[in-house]
């Protein structure tokens, strides 16, 4: 699993990559992991305001929904619309062709809480006994079918 | 993103091992560990739409009825009609509760006229076997025996193919619903043409400890045709593209087979058997709201208990909704009022506080052409 240096992350597995008052936002290799496939992702528009740790977003996979939250405050100021189209980027280069929006940052003191790539490391290893845990809303059974006779 | 859920103990089915060498993502289900995706849910959804899959599905539960009378008893247990069955014949069919609505839905193979084989949901067999019980004291013997078999599902186009390298009767002659006992790869094997995904394909039970072998044999006569081991994910979204129901979604105890499309299910001229009386009298009033199918016609995946408008009313709710991979479209069940059901009708769903156009559609989603 990759946590490239330069990045700060949050416990939530956004990372953010600062370039002067700009943080630019995605989520990390470990959630796309977590998730699987992407079929779908919800962004704000530009011009849109971003509270630290509030939703932003969303991604879904084919089997679940997962917010995105703000590891920085501030306002949209450019946003990945590549993504709707192709959502599966976020799983093939989430900190690259996969990130999702550009923040100006209203207050950069929002960075102290976020982690270095040493301690996110460290982070997901604490993490490694609910790695296999999914958001798995899902009731299942399954069984069955209708099908030839009286249909 | 959400952070994981915190594990809890769960049962582990005979293969749980097998699945964890295969590096599957495991996750909690109906308080069972089970592999969520092995490669990824789209890569084994399509490969059981394009060649074949194996899934555990050792978590569903097994019923066995048994004493003189066993069929008969199941006939007033249900409301399809096992007298309509020929020797080697399944059944889809339901356990009803008082009102009407669903306690489960079942396969149902009566093996001989005193001892009938039912499998049940995973999340349902406590309260299956309670209910069958409960209704069966004094006239048969009921007994959960869950633990002793595992299920396997081979499915997709090549499963004839592939189990036909390990079975010598003629799976060609084996109609949809029917079943056989046979040995698969030399273990004694329960084979039903039966399955969840809407494709051709076999369920197979064995003994719990031949459990690891057959899964090894089957995944090794498909290994020429392509053969994946597929997880959860997979299933979902395969029976969710053929509008297979699921328990806790599509059905529950306030769920009548009417409301959910399972009218051919209800045999009323059979006679009386449990919960026939309201379900009568529904059909005779019609019923208030129906199961239907949705495709997203604006961007957004409707995903289970979403609401459902129709103008400024709340017509009802999403049961199951995902984006399809076979059709790369966003599609859904829901539940709406009777006078919204309509196919071509235009709703909107309520995605994360903003409302989303859909379009009434035909179920099922996916049909699979027959050769």
């Amino acid at each position: 699993m990759e946590f490239p240096e330069g990045l700060k992350y949050s416990k939530e597995h956004e990372w953010v990559l600062v370039e002067d008052k700009i943080a630019i936002i995605g989520i990390t290799e470990f959630a796309q992991h977590e998730l699987g496939d992407v079929v779908y992702v919800e962004l704000p528009e530009i011009g849109e305001k971003v509270v630290k740790d509030d939703p932003f977003g969303a991604v879904e996979s084919v089997k679940a929904v997962s917010d995105v939250f703000a590891p920085v405050g501030g306002t949209v100021v450019e946003v990945n619309d590549t993504l709707p189209e192709s959502p599966e980027t976020i799983n093939d280069d989430p900190y690259g062709d996969g990130w999702m929006i550009k923040v100006e940052m209203t207050d950069k003191d929002d960075l102290k809480d976020l982690m270095s790539a040493e301690e996110y490391a460290e982070y997901i290893e604490q993490q490694k006994e609910g790695d296999e845990e999914e958001e798995d809303d899902d009731e299942d059974n399954g069984e069955d079918e209708d099908e030839d006779e009286d249909k | 993103m959400n952070a994981p859920a915190t594990p809890q103990v769960r049962k582990k089915t005979p293969l749980n091992s097998v699945h964890r060498r295969l590096g599957a993502k495991m996750v909690e289900f109906a308080g069972w560990d089970m592999p969520v995706q092995y490669r990824g849910v789209i890569e084994e959804h399509l490969a059981v739409r394009g060649r074949a899959g194996l899934f555990d599905v050792s978590h569903m539960g097994e019923v066995e009825v048994r004493g003189a009378g066993a069929v008969d008893f199941c006939q007033t247990l249900t409301p399809n009609d096992l007298s309509r069955l020929k020797p080697g014949q399944a059944q889809y069919n339901l356990l009803l509760n008082d009102n009407g609505g669903t306690v489960d839905d079942i396969v149902i193979y009566p093996l001989k006229a005193d001892h009938v084989f039912i499998c049940v949901n995973a999340s349902n067999t406590d309260k299956d076997f309670d209910w069958i019980e409960k209704h069966g004291a004094g006239k048969v013997k009921v007994e959960d025996t869950s633990a002793r078999y595992v299920q396997l599902a081979l499915q997709g186009p090549l499963a004839e193919n592939i189990l036909q390298r390990l079975t010598s009767p003629r799976l060609a002659e084996l109609k949809t619903f029917y079943f056989f006992f046979a040995a698969v790869g030399g273990i004694e094997s329960l084979v039903a043409r039966t399955g969840y995904t809407g494709e051709d394909g076999f369920e197979i039970f064995c003994e719990a400890p031949d459990g690891e072998k057959l899964w090894d044999v089957l995944m090794q006569a498909g290994s020429e045709d392509g053969l994946q081991p597929a997880g959860l994910g997979a299933r979902d979204t395969l029976r969710l593209e053929r509008a297979l129901p699921l328990y806790g979604h599509e059905l529950d105890d306030s769920t009548t087979p009417l409301e959910a499309g399972l009218d051919w299910v209800v045999k009323f001229s059979k006679g009386s058997f449990l919960g026939r009386d309201p379900l009568l009298k529904q059909k005779e009033e019609g019923v208030r709201r129906k199961l239907v199918g949705l495709e997203m016609t604006d961007p957004g995946i409707a995903r289970s208990h979403y609401p459902v408008f129709k103008g400024s009313a709340r017509s009802g709710e999403v049961t199951s909704g995902t984006k399809s991979p076979t059709l790369g479209k966003a599609i859904a069940m829901a539940y709406v009022r009777a006078e919204d059901a309509a196919a071509g009708d235009s709703v909107e769903v309520e995605i994360r506080e903003r409302r989303a156009a859909a379009r009434i559609v035909p179920l099922p989603f996916y049909r699979r052409q027959v050769k």
